[in-house]
């Protein structure tokens, strides 16, 4: 067999593998193990040993257990190995080891990261594509980055992936994009795959008809929709999503694709449970108008998934908050970017049962005492909160912290926030808190100087 | 024996409270005031002339303070490592001593002058005075690394003795004992060179903010202390539009330089507190701006990379964008929100600006708003700032970028609102862009907002005569929030949906906190709560108890810099978060 050509670990050149590198230098790479007396008890080993004196022979290892090593090696790693036989060289090639990959594109004029060398690329999408499962490709802020994605993108043609995720680790590139070259690598995708699952596509050109496209071939599969700020996307567009993809569990997206019909269509009876709706309210151009959802949705929702969480980050001028927290919403996660004031606060304790986290960036320059207490009493499940630029009386904390009590997990105040008054100062406060939280806890800080 | 002595001057520039230059006098039969300059590399170097004009005022107080000993400085030009030996012949030197330097890069070169001093016969005495307390002591205390959590260094801190007292002003007898022969040509060699000797332009250079030197910070420490007393609060201080601009109070820049003792300025505020507080012990809280910077010298001691993400143990690896443009508009103050280009522009003419201010232009630069790294910002501020130590700035930094020290990274500066809650009216904006002093306060934070009518009467079209809004400031902090979590989901390994328990913690060492009431509520005068036995530092996430690494690269430095990896597990955990409740179709 070809296990056995492979007798020597060191100093057989022929049975590495050529490669850019000399193959003495990769093959030195290739740390030496001696396998110790007692069996547990394997060491790296420094100096040079000719393993075989030991009658082991490292490429007759069976190819499970080879490939149980390499799935827990780097990349990087592997090649090298792959360098030391052909026994190893085969293993590198597995389908099981492709199965997951992350194509990392950056350009150095634009991103600090490294990138996955051009080589490589082209060896897997020859070699591995039809492999591949769980595919996601980490783009910085340059067009050439996001072009490249799409160049690997519309060649993988004969491949079935899973998960899909393009993720622009600063500026969103995708979107400099012409509009239907994006649409055609991502539709190559969406048409061979054909068992899609997991799909996290935010800050892209995607639009309605692509979306027709992953429904009428992925309808089956998909469980995970990611799609924050795609502006090319309708509400009609997720409509159609929400129509026809049963199984789907998690949804991101920004309000103005949300809407009544939306939330019936996801908890129509043929659908499942929703696990995850993440809304982005974003303010697009100061004063804008909101439009409301009804409460009757929001309770057909919760009917049909009593156990949804539903995350909305908030990032609006403070007079653009006139349609939220009218009624009953069943947030969960609850996230305001910029200043709110006290009065959507106050609306936030009467109206937000199902609170689990509250973080406020900022509030004007009015205690939020009343506003505080009135959330530790009605929301019940509140276990996490964050403030930042807001005030709040010593008193009025010290009494929110004592009504949570030990739920309240994360409690992040930055120290500016907290107003000394009679009853406590700052040193005290730390104390105090700290009793009703059960472990010790102080303010967050920022420096001085 | 003879002894010759010199005094190496670098920060320390000072006669008073000045070990290392005490021990040169000490029963020394010549002693030499020595800083080492080298003007062809002045023009080179990324240290604006703000912050030339500063150290050359102080060298110029330095020697005339001397002058009035009867003595002077010797600014020699040159590089030290090249300028020493000649100086050890010429002068016949057999004492050499200097202030000890905490950072890496001054330790290296030090130790490179002190072996040279060696083979030279040259005795070096190295004395600590540019911090209150030992660096390395706090380190050892932590158990060989420096702490990374502001509280867990006052916890060390709260065990140690007081520091050094300060010494005495160096005095004319003891000057007189040891004076050294001054030559008739000695400021041909050896004056405090010109601006314009370092290659500068002065011509309509504006007076300067911060005059430079001993004798202006010890004035200004009597007004600082004055103004305390009057005030007789010793609590912080909400800031205004007033904090905003430059006090004739400040000190930062004067300690920065060392024209101003941190101990002597530790124990007149000590003894300020006492004496109107019946003999209390101060808290803390009461040196709060000294402790941040022993804080971040303490990080910084024994981390060269300190300065910077890639290779440094503490600095999360995050993937900024490089964006020369946009670093530039904002370096320059034209980002168009005046509340960030007044802050940049205060900067730059005057070389300080409130801490506060600070967090603003930091935000905006990195987390909050352009996503460029902090190291850019920190070079700006390098050149700029008349306070920007290496340690401190740098840790300041990655502080506020959230790029170290455990910070929750969910509270975004408002490029508008926190300027107007810090400063209503705009009068601060005017200030320093006056360009815009005829907005009305209702829309100077924002005049992209305003009618046209209102900017055609303001005289200041936006787009025209002042930029308009390099940003989305809304969608800015969208994109970065993700990405922030992004990153510390990576980090702390959390994949559920709460935004705070994405923030890995380091669990403080502290007492139990007191389970009855009289303890609790204890008086303001008592110190704050001692901490108990020394207990090492564990990373603990959000929710779940299981240790981790306390470097912070340690995930993310994998995961972001190899060349290339299909790691599944890795892939599995980075799904896994992506999808944050739990994977589909993974297993």
């Amino acid at each position: 067999s070809q296990r056995g050509e492979m007798k020597r670990v060191k100093g057989d050149e022929d049975a590495c593998s050529s490669s850019s590198e000399g193959p003495t230098e990769s093959c030195k790479k290739v740390r030496k193990l001696q396998p110790s007396k007692e069996k547990h008890q394997e060491e790296e080993e420094e100096t040079d040993v000719d393993l075989c004196e030991f009658g082991f022979d490292w490429a007759l290892l069976p190819q499970e257990i080879l490939l149980n090593i390499f799935q827990f090696l780097p990349l990087l790693d592997r090649a090298y190995a792959s360098q030391v036989c052909r026994g190893w060289n085969q293993a590198f090639h597995m389908p099981e080891l492709w199965r997951c990959f992350e194509f990392e594109l950056n350009q150095p004029a634009s991103s600090y990261l490294k990138a996955t060398h051009p080589d490589l690329i082209k060896q897997i999408i020859k070699r591995h594509s039809n492999h591949l499962q769980y595919v996601s490709f980490k783009v910085d802020s340059s067009t050439e980055s996001a072009e490249a994605a799409c160049d690997i993108l519309s060649q993988l043609v004969n491949c079935s992936l899973k998960t899909l995720g393009l993720i622009s680790t600063a500026r969103p590139s995708f979107m400099e994009l012409p509009k239907s070259h994006f649409i055609s690598a991502l539709t190559v995708v969406f048409v061979n795959s054909k068992s899609l699952s997991s799909l996290k596509i935010d800050d892209t050109p995607v639009d309605d008809p692509s979306l027709k496209v992953l429904v009428a071939n992925n309808s089956d599969t998909l469980r995970m929709l990611k799609m924050s700020s795609c502006p090319h996307v309708s509400p009609a567009g997720i409509l159609c999503v929400a129509d026809q993809c049963h199984g789907l569990r998690e949804l991101a997206l920004n309000y103005h694709l949300l809407s009544d019909e939306l939330l019936l269509a996801l908890s129509s009876e043929k659908h499942v449970h929703l696990e995850h709706l993440r809304i982005d309210v974003v303010s697009e151009n100061p004063g804008q108008h909101f439009h409301t959802i009804r409460k009757s949705s929001w309770d057909a929702m919760l009917r049909h998934s009593p156990k949804f969480n539903l995350v909305m980050y908030f990032f609006l001028y403070e007079d653009e908050f006139g349609p939220f927290f009218r009624e009953e919403v069943p947030i969960t996660h609850l996230y305001f970017g910029r200043s709110v004031s006290k009065d959507v606060l106050g609306r936030v304790g009467l109206h937000c049962p199902r609170l689990v986290e509250l973080v406020v960036c900022a509030n004007g320059l009015r205690p939020l005492d009343e506003e505080l207490i009135r959330i530790a009493k009605r929301c019940t499940q509140l276990s996490a909160i964050g403030l930042g630029e807001c005030e709040v009386s010593c008193s009025a904390f010290v009494e929110f912290v004592k009504m949570c009590g030990r739920r309240l997990s994360q409690l992040s105040i930055m120290e500016e926030v907290l107003i000394p008054d009679h009853k406590y100062n700052l040193d005290e406060i730390h104390w105090e808190v700290s009793k009703h939280l059960g472990r010790v806890w102080f303010p967050d800080m920022m420096p001085t100087w | 024996m003879v002894v010759n002595s010199v005094h190496w001057f670098r920060k320390g520039l000072r006669l008073h409270d000045n070990p290392a230059l005490q021990e040169a006098l000490n029963s020394a039969d010549t002693v030499r005031c020595v800083y080492i300059l080298d003007p062809w590399f002045a023009g080179s170097a990324n240290v604006g002339i703000n912050r030339w004009r500063f150290l050359l005022e102080s060298l110029e107080d330095l020697d005339s303070s001397l002058r009035k000993l009867d003595s002077r400085l010797f600014v020699v030009r040159g590089q030290p490592a090249n300028v020493f030996p000649s100086l050890f012949k010429e002068w016949n030197v057999t004492r050499l001593t200097f202030e000890y330097d905490s950072e890496p890069y001054g330790k290296e070169r030090d130790g490179a002058i002190i072996k040279m001093a060696q083979e030279f016969g040259v005795e070096t005495i190295v004395r600590n005075s540019h911090t209150l307390y030992n660096l390395d002591r706090i380190v050892e205390m932590n158990n060989g690394s420096p702490p990374l959590t502001f509280k867990r260094f006052q916890a060390l801190v709260n065990r140690l003795e007081l520091p050094m007292k300060p010494l005495p002003t160096i005095t004319q007898e003891q000057m007189g004992s040891c004076r050294t022969k001054i030559a008739d040509n000695h400021d041909e060699h050896y004056s405090v060179p010109s601006l314009e000797e370092l290659g500068f332009k002065t011509q309509g250079l504006d007076p300067a903010v911060w005059k430079g030197g001993e004798s202006e910070a010890l004035e200004r420490l009597n007004k600082h202390l004055d103004r305390k007393a009057w005030v007789a609060s010793f609590e912080r201080a909400r800031i205004n539009m007033c904090s905003l601009i430059a006090s004739p109070t400040g000190l930062s820049p004067y300690l920065r330089f060392g024209c101003l003792s941190c101990r002597v300025f530790y124990y007149n505020l000590r003894e300020l507190y006492m004496k109107l507080r019946k003999n209390c012990s101060p808290p803390l809280s009461l040196f709060g701006q000294l402790l941040w910077r022993e804080f971040f010298y303490a990080a910084g001691t024994n981390n060269p990379n300190f300065d910077r993400m890639e290779g440094n143990p503490i600095c999360v690896q995050i993937p900024w964008d490089h964006n020369p443009e946009a670093l530039a508009k904002w370096a320059e103050g034209s980002t168009g929100f005046p509340w960030i280009d007044a802050i940049m522009t205060q900067l730059r003419q005057e070389g300080w600006i409130h801490h506060l201010a600070r967090h603003a232009v930091a935000c905006f630069l990195t987390r909050g708003d352009l996503w460029i790294s902090w190291e850019s910002g920190m070079r700006v501020f390098e050149e700029l700032l008349l306070d920007a130590d290496w340690s401190v700035n740098a840790g300041s930094w990655m502080w506020l970028s959230c790029s170290a020290f455990f910070q929750q990274f969910f509270h975004c500066y408002c490029p508008v609102g926190f300027g107007r809650r810090t400063d209503p009216s705009g009068d601060y904006i005017r200030r320093y862009i006056p360009k815009l002093k005829d907005y009305p306060n209702r829309y100077i934070y924002e005049p992209w907002r305003a009618p046209e009518s209102v900017q055609k009467a303001a005289n200041c079209i936006v787009g025209v005569d002042y930029p308009k809004p390099m940003i989305n400031h809304a969608e800015g902090s969208r994109l970065n929030i993700e990405r922030m979590k992004q990153v510390y989901q990576q980090l702390s390994h959390y994949r559920g949906l709460s935004l705070l328990a994405s923030v890995p913690t380091i669990q403080e060492e502290a007492e139990p906190p007191p389970t009855d009431d009289s303890q609790a509520s204890s008086s303001t005068c008592e110190s704050p709560p001692h901490t108990s036995s020394a207990q090492s530092n564990t990373l603990k996430r959000g929710r779940s108890s299981e240790p981790q690494s306390t470097q912070m690269c340690t995930h993310t430095k994998h995961q972001h810099t190899s060349t290339a990896k299909g790691d599944q597990v890795q892939q599995q955990e980075q799904w896994e978060e992506q999808s944050e409740h739990q994977p589909v179709d993974l297993q």
